[in-house]
């Protein structure tokens, strides 16, 4: 198993295959758009279902009439509440001493709560007839007052979404180390920020959808989704809908990207296999992109209070938080955890003697939130690293040379953090070193101070990011955080790995080929990868919280060292040899030392099934399962740096210079771990320019479209500039810690920083994101009407700042 | 995203066509589809028949026609940006249109379907009104040839009467001045926040003439006529000064993205930029 201590080197980061820039084996199908998503799996007698949804945020439902749409030609059935006593209610995985959870019927019982809140369901034998007769079913709502503003909703006077809990107050939850009022004693300087982590909208490129088939002879039913944890959707499922654990088949066929957005069990994830199971005839239903705005989970929305107490010369004594967190209406599968993540990693890359954290779930009337890639860490990694640029500046010190003097030293890992987490490796100051010299930080700061003189306002953002990977060790989980793994090397030699995690976009068909390749001395083109079919794999867990390979990969390494033991038992029986002795390497199994006696791989292979001549006790056949438990999570860090020029007139941002150097450890291919970066820091520095989820004061979604809701084109992003140093974590034996939501975590307070920075001779401090011009241009102007800028606009103001400076 | 059912019809000319409209009221001309199709997916239109105008043959042309240059209706955002007669003698129309939406909708959305839905970001009308193009509509009656300054009457309406269908567009060649479209987009759209179409003549340091086509900041574009006065036969050292006048007398339309004013500073900023990129332009 894992060990606690060292990297035991049992897997070398580099090998023929390992560590190289090998091509995606999905890109050729996926390319070519000849594979298969939810909504491609046709089925015969398939019929098709709408989701009639609230239109109100806050609503009693007076009465429902389906009976017009009941009528139309090819509509099957229109159900509500009242239909489905017996389906389960949509379940939340959290515990937690104070947690209130919410009853959460799959369709809406006598109360809405959000908009787009399911109500009633339409079944037609297309989806037209459906979409038609979804707006012949008529609800007769009676409006409740609308709590949207998560500081207001915990006023006394604000109205209550659930008026048995007396309160909108979900969870309050705190984390102390330290002691935090010596530590303001002691400080020279408090430094205080409000932030706000605006709401987000995952938005993956396939938008949820549900095929489920139930027949009834053979009380099986065959559930196809778009989803990032297909076993743990299997036995929700199985719960909700009553029927037992292996009756149930969960299928994720090709999915469009998740982003955390499809780690959860949602209404219809529900509804579809219990309509499939009520009329005995396969169902789909496909999300619009509406659908998918408005009720796919959302990520983040939180207030955060920030306090950190510091020395004059910049060391951090202490760091205060207060962290209000939107649930939304309902809890979803992990809503109460992500604010928890938040608490886990503010104190960051840093060392922080004395900790005060309290973090507050609130409910509103809102779609819930829940993951989004990073999930919590971005929201931790923003809170941390902006009061670091705004301390920097208080302190008039360089915000590079600030972080650096509150890193810990190489030699202190593992350690422990002021939140009680243990980051099992990392060398902070090689990658800020890295990254100035990239970026070329000193000409940067140079052209910043020269600029000013003429009315250019030039920013510097640094974020020196940790986050927290390979979700993890079972303790720490929800739902148990190892993964499984099983290797089988069929009679002809070719290899089937059947993993757990379910890969959505991610690359595992190809690191885990290359992985495999190199332990077994084979080409990555005989090693198949399945996923994503709970028929075919072992119970697993699922692809999330960058633990695809780290926690994945790692089960399939051991399942693959199992079966090497095996095949050195074989091959020294047949070879005459000492199991000890035996190579298994470049197509081959021979004995160490004697390039005489050796055997092809088919053969070895072979012989293991025809099972004519085995050793005693010797099992026929070459599989192995592997279940992997981690002993900790592993810690990536690394250093973004971005430079940025603001246009004082119109508010426009434009983005010049991107750094990225990330830590991962150990790189199984780094034409992925570059694509995870680029799609990361996109994902990243679209929250800080353009992305937010806005209600209005009725609580209505306003960004509902495409249209509305900005997500980046290639146009908006920049070219990166990209490195890497390498750390590798002990916690498992390929010393690798997961990329996938790192640049995602680094690059938001990256950017803002660097805006911040680019304004601060105006004395702006702080702009909350999204960075859209005009709220830059307003802060600009409010901060031009307070105090006369040292450089203004034209050339010839600026003159006369000069000379009255 | 399903619209509700349509009947529809191809017509192969623009007789068929215009006869079609007119014999239907709840018919609606489908051209590139960019706008109207989003519309009926969600449900904002429900037009019980669409006459497809992409069956009929010769109506995507862009030629010389003398003192101006006449552009079929069926012309793409594409073909437009692309052509060389336009970027050759009277560039702005094409400068507009490399600027909408992205390949997928400048490859299919047309000229006339763009004019005609009038939509208050648009990018062609405020070309089209700094050219003073004109706009050919032709119906059972005949043709009718409408003005720039008059086509475009308020939000997504027009003075196309319901059985019009835009033909042709012309425009003036623009030979000897300098022209400049400048584009605020917006980030999930990429409709324009604010969009300046100038036309700027003159020889060096002073102004001759000018014409200026806001769009995005009212509901319908217009023609900044406070700044073109302040302008004409004024030194080039003006035009900080007038382009303050950029949005004089509007009402500017405010929106969860860019407030109304906000819209409103942005095209006097950007209507200083153009001007004087056009100005500069031109001296090349
Ligand atoms: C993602 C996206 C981004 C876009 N971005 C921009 C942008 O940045 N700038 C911009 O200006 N536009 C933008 N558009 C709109 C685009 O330019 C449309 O193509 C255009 O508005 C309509 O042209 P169409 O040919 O597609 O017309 P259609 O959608 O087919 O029709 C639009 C309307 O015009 C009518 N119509 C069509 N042809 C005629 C005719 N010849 N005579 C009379 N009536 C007619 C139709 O009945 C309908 O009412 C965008 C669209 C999309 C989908």
């Amino acid at each position: 198993m894992a060990s606690n201590g060292k990297n035991n080197g049992k897997a070398k980061a580099n090998g023929q295959w390992v560590g190289k820039r090998f091509k995606r084996k999905e890109d050729p199908r996926l390319v070519r758009g000849i594979s298969h998503y939810t909504d491609d799996i046709k089925l015969p007698r398939l019929v098709h279902c709408v989701f009639v949804r609230s239109p109100h945020a806050h609503a009693r439902i007076a009465s429902i009439n389906t009976e017009a749409a009941r009528s139309q030609p090819g509509v099957l059935t229109v159900i509500t509440s009242a239909d489905i006593e017996g389906l389960g209610m949509i379940p939340c995985a959290m515990q937690m001493p104070d947690l209130k959870i919410p009853a959460h019927p799959a369709l809406a019982k006598g109360r809405v709560r959000y908009v787009g809140e399911p109500v009633a369901v339409v079944v037609a034998e297309d989806a037209y007839t459906a979409r038609d007769a979804a707006e012949m079913v008529a609800v007769d709502y009676e409006p409740l007052p609308v709590v949207l503003d998560i500081e207001k909703a915990l006023q006394k006077e604000s109205a209550l979404i659930y008026q048995d809990f007396g309160t909108n107050k979900a969870f309050t939850h705190a984390m102390k180390s330290g002691d935090i009022e010596a530590a303001y004693k002691k400080a020279d300087r408090v430094v205080k920020v409000r932030l706000i982590n605006q709401r987000v909208a995952p938005t993956a490129m396939e938008p949820r959808s549900v095929v489920a088939e139930y027949l009834p002879g053979e009380n099986r039913l065959t559930i196809w989704a778009s989803t990032q944890i297909p076993h743990l959707l299997r036995t929700q499922v199985a719960i909700m809908v009553g029927l037992p654990e292996p009756a149930v088949r969960v299928i994720a066929p090709e999915v469009g990207g998740g982003f955390g957005s499809k780690l959860n069990v949602y209404a219809e994830d529900g509804v579809v296999p219990w309509l499939s199971m009520k009329l005995a005839r396969p169902v789909k239903w496909t999300e619009t992109r509406r659908e998918s705005l408005m009720v796919t989970i959302h990520g983040r929305d939180t207030i955060n209070y920030l306090e950190l107490a510091l020395k004059k010369d910049g060391t951090i004594l202490g760091l205060r938080a207060k962290v209000l967190a939107d649930m939304g209406a309902y809890h979803q599968l992990l809503t109460p955890l992500i604010p928890q993540l938040t608490a886990l990693m503010l104190p960051g890359c840093y060392k922080i003697p004395a900790f005060d954290c309290e973090i507050v779930g609130v409910f509103t009337n809102k779609m819930s939130t829940d993951a989004y890639r990073g999930a919590g860490r971005p929201e931790a990694a923003y809170d941390i690293e902006r009061i670091m640029d705004c301390a920097a500046r208080e302190l008039n010190l360089d915000a590079a040379k600030f972080r650096s003097k509150n890193f810990p030293q190489p030699r202190e890992f593992p350690f422990t953090t002021a939140a009680g987490l243990l980051y099992d490796s990392a060398n902070y100051q090689q990658s800020l070193k890295r990254a100035l010299q990239l970026a070329g930080y000193d000409k940067l700061r140079a052209r910043q101070k020269a600029g000013w003189k003429q009315g250019k306002y030039y920013g510097v953002g640094v974020s020196t990011y940790v986050e927290i990977c390979a979700i993890g060790p079972s303790a720490a989980t929800p739902a148990g955080g190892w993964e499984s793994a099983t290797v089988r090397i069929e009679p002809t030699g070719k290899v089937t790995v059947l993993t757990g995690a379910s890969p959505h976009g991610q690359g595992q068909e190809t690191t885990f080929a290359q992985l495999v390749a190199d332990q077994l001395g084979i080409n990555p083109d005989d090693i198949t990868i399945i996923h994503g079919d709970t028929l075919a794999v072992p119970y697993g867990i699922g692809t999330f919280g960058s633990r695809g390979t780290a926690v994945g990969g790692t089960a399939v390494y051991y399942a693959v060292e199992k079966l090497k033991i095996k095949i050195a038992a074989l091959a020294a029986h047949l070879l005459g040899a000492k199991p000890a002795d035996i190579v298994i390497a470049h197509g081959r199994v021979g004995v160490k030392g004697n390039a005489k006696k050796s055997m092809p791989w088919g053969e070895i292979i072979l012989a293991a099934y025809t099972a004519r001549s085995i050793p005693a006790g010797f099992e026929p056949g070459m599989e192995a399962t592997h279940f992997f438990e981690p002993s900790n999570f592993t810690f990536p860090f690394g250093t973004h740096i971005c430079a940025v020029e603001v246009d004082p007139e119109t508010g426009e941002i434009k983005i010049e210079k991107y750094v990225a150097v990330d830590d991962c450890g150990n790189v199984i291919n780094p034409m992925l771990v570059d694509g995870q970066v680029q799609g990361g820091i996109a994902q990243g520095l679209s929250q800080a320019l353009y992305e937010e989820m806005v209600y209005n004061e009725d609580g209505q979604p306003i960004t509902g479209s495409l249209m509305d809701y900005a997500v980046p084109k290639a146009a908006h992003i920049p070219e990166f500039i990209l490195d890497r140093t390498v750390t590798p974590t002990p916690v498992n034996p390929m010393g690798v810690k997961g990329v996938g939501e790192a640049g995602t975590i680094a690059s938001t307070p990256c950017m803002v920083n660097a805006v911040c920075d680019a304004l601060s001779p105006l004395g702006i401090t702080n702009i909350d994101m999204p960075l859209k011009p005009e709220r830059v241009w307003r802060a600009i102007a409010a901060a031009q009407a307070a105090v006369p800028p040292p450089a203004a606009t034209t050339a010839k103001s600026a003159r006369t700042a000069r000379r009255t400076a | 995203m399903i619209p509700a059912s349509f009947d529809y019809e191809s017509p192969k000319t623009l007789n068929e066509a215009i006869t079609l409209l007119a014999s239907r009221e709840d018919a609606k001309l489908l051209a590139g589809g960019h706008s109207l199709l989003p519309a009926m997916k969600l449900r904002l239109a429900s037009p019980a028949l669409l006459i497809d105008l992409g069956r009929i043959g010769g109506l995507d042309y862009i030629r010389d026609s003398g003192e101006t240059i006449s552009i079929g209706a069926l012309a793409t955002h594409a073909a437009v940006a692309a052509s060389r007669l336009l970027l050759a003698s009277s560039p702005l129309l094409a400068q507009a249109a490399c600027n909408i939406g992205d390949i997928q909708v400048r490859n299919r959305g047309t000229i006339g379907g763009s004019l005609a839905q009038a939509h208050p970001s648009a990018d062609y009308p405020a070309a089209i009104l700094a050219l003073d193009a004109n706009i050919v509509a032709t119906s059972q009656s005949g043709e009718r040839v409408i003005p720039a300054h008059s086509f475009f009457t308020g939000m997504f309406t027009t003075a196309l009467r319901p059985d019009e269908i835009i033909t042709e567009i012309r425009v003036p060649k623009t030979a000897g001045s300098g022209t400049v479209y400048k584009k605020f987009h917006h980030p999930a759209s990429g409709y324009a926040v604010v969009g300046v179409a100038a036309v700027v003549r003159g020889a060096t340091g002073k102004i001759d003439d000018v014409a200026i086509g806001i769009t995005g900041v009212a509901e319908v574009a217009y023609r900044a006529t406070a700044v073109e006065d302040a302008l004409r036969g004024k030194p080039a050292s003006a035009i900080a000064e007038a382009a303050k006048h950029a949005a004089d007398k509007v009402e500017a339309l405010g929106d969860n993205y860019a407030s109304g004013d906000y819209r409103r500073h942005l095209a006097q900023v950007y209507t200083r930029r153009a001007l004087q990129e056009a100005l500069s332009s031109k001296r090349k």
